[in-house]
């Protein structure tokens, strides 16, 4: 037993302390902070500007169909269509290699793809959200002498946002475990840098075990919050 | 938080367990590693060679008896069938390449019949570690870290790091890369570790590397203009050179390196074997015959 712990201890010392390596998975787990909120944000500007658009087409009643909504609404759905199509790793792929070619922001290349990429789904996630509000909210706030991007915006999304809070944590989990997929166009984040360790110490054990943890530490974090901040949304609930 | 604290125990507990097993025969390694550390330095291989004939032969026979292979009667060799000349895909589908003749050839010494796992070259030495092939052999290169976790036998080859650069390019020897500029590599390879090691180990920094899954991506980052030049194995080099118009390779190499086969640290009996086996080789020729067949005869 002892020259077993001495051997994990031999272990845990080349893979985390020697050569001062705790230091790139700090760095590493920065990266990958940096691009999920990024990412995060441009998803999110992304997925309502593109849920609004493809609601507003969708509720347009009667015989006068507006020209320019019709081909937004084109444009979106093309855009859906092909990034959830479309695996994630060929995203960065081609950003990477093809798109940016000669760009060496690697961090803003990554946070472009994954940003344009959660859009998609974060659409999806704020559309289910404004479906899901009665159609007597709309109503009311047109009657009272409201425009169509005040009502959206004080009363309908924000309602809407307290329903999708659980999907939209969902996205925000998966994102951030998604920035593993950035190794391929060389950024080094959390998960290469364990990669990296691993080739220069020839052991798997320590370094994957490691950035496991990190990476469901960071998430159980990021899990607590959103339960924090869903319970603060529903104090002026009646259910 | 009583709860919490069982978990933990438990946790704690399986995972010894599963380290047991590993390593059983832990006791024996640290003698015979530092006898395999100064027998791997360069200047001792003539010294091998001299005595190998001798002493060695008869070892070799008595040994084929008690090793230990994954699967019995059969030498599994883990390696990355992408790294021409050393290990490929033959035209009919089989692997070829130097260090597959060359197992080929350790596998017959021993009575074995040579099994080829193909697999992605970071997976190489986890597989041998972990007791799904026998031996690794993916033009390796010896250090002092990686020996900590896995048995080096002799070096069989050298292999050189070279510069790719585009043609024009103001960087015109290795010490030009020290200008700032970014370097590009491939994942897990000596490239990587040398130039991503600090400036006063003789790098340029992380901060100056950026590392790709494979070369030919790195060789792709390098005509886009994200890299300035790109440090890798001279074979692959010379091949990506050849593909790719525009680009040279400097006439100043980076660094030549040793490669040698992995074995795990488990199996000392497989590792003296595989090693004799391996000295025979080198002292009557056919190491180098072979080597000869698949790089010198290029040219």
């Amino acid at each position: 037993m002892g020259t077993l712990f001495q051997d994990l201890a031999a272990q845990f010392n080349q893979a985390f302390i020697e050569a001062d390596r705790w230091q790139r998975y700090l760095s590493g787990i920065g990266i990958s902070f940096t691009v999920t909120l990024g990412a995060l944000i441009i998803g999110i500007i992304l997925g309502v500007l593109v849920a609004v658009i493809r609601t507003l087409h969708d509720q347009q009643k009667g015989t006068d169909h507006s020209v320019l909504l019709s081909i937004a609404n084109a444009f979106c759905e093309f855009y859906t269509t092909v990034i959830r199509g479309t695996p994630m790793m060929v995203q960065l792929l081609i950003m990477g290699f093809v798109i940016f070619k000669s760009s060496r922001n690697l961090v803003g290349v990554a946070i472009l793809s994954l940003g344009i990429n959660s859009g998609a789904y974060t659409a999806e996630i704020i559309r289910s959200g404004i479906m899901s509000i009665d159609p007597g909210q709309m109503e009311a706030g047109r009657s009272l002498g409201m425009d169509y991007i005040t009502v959206m915006k004080d009363i309908i999304i924000p309602q809407a946002i307290k329903n999708i809070l659980p999907a939209l944590g969902n996205e925000l989990i998966t994102l951030f475990k998604d920035t593993s997929l950035v190794t391929v166009i060389g950024l080094t984040d959390l998960t290469k840098a364990a990669q990296q360790i691993q080739a220069k110490t020839y052991q798997a054990f320590m370094p994957y075990i490691g950035i496991a943890i990190m990476y469901l530490v960071v998430v159980m974090i990021l899990t607590k919050l959103l339960g924090i901040l869903e319970r603060r949304l529903r104090e002026s609930d009646r259910r | 938080m009583k709860k919490y604290f069982a978990l933990l125990l438990a946790g704690v507990m399986a995972l010894s367990l599963a380290a047991c097993g590993g390593s059983s025969s832990a006791p024996a390694t640290p003698a015979e590693t530092q006898k395999e550390e100064t027998a791997a330095e360069a200047p001792a291989e003539e010294k091998a060679e001299a005595e190998a004939p001798a002493a060695e032969a008869p070892a070799a026979e008595e040994a084929a008896a008690e090793i230990k292979t994954v699967e019995a009667g059969k030498l599994h060799m883990a390696t990355n069938a992408a790294f021409p000349p050393y290990e490929m895909i033959s035209d009919n589908g089989g692997f070829e390449g130097i260090d597959v003749e060359i197992a080929t050839l350790i596998a017959q010494k021993l009575g074995l019949e040579l099994v080829v796992d193909d697999m992605e070259f970071g997976s190489v030495i986890t597989s041998v570690q972990g007791g799904k092939s026998d031996i690794a052999m993916a033009g390796l290169t010896v250090t002092d870290e990686r020996k900590q976790n896995v048995d080096f036998t002799e070096s069989y080859a050298t292999g050189v790091q070279v510069i790719i650069v585009p043609e024009g390019s103001d960087i015109q020897t290795v010490d030009d890369l020290a200008n700032n500029k970014m370097i590009g590599v491939q994942d897990g390879t000596t490239g990587y570790i040398y130039c991503s090691s600090p400036v006063e180990d003789g790098g340029y920094g992380e901060d100056h590397v950026t590392s790709y899954p494979n070369g030919a991506m790195a060789i792709e980052a390098l005509k886009g203009g994200k890299v300035d030049a790109v440090v890798i194995d001279n074979e692959p080099a010379k091949a990506f050179v050849q593909a790719n118009a525009g680009l040279k390779i400097l006439d100043t190499e980076y660094i030549v390196e040793n490669y040698a086969i992995g074995i795990s640290k488990d199996n000392n009996g497989l590792r003296d074997a595989v090693n004799n086996a391996l000295k025979e080789l080198i002292a009557d020729g056919s190491v180098q015959l072979i080597v000869d067949k698949y790089i010198n005869a290029e040219k």
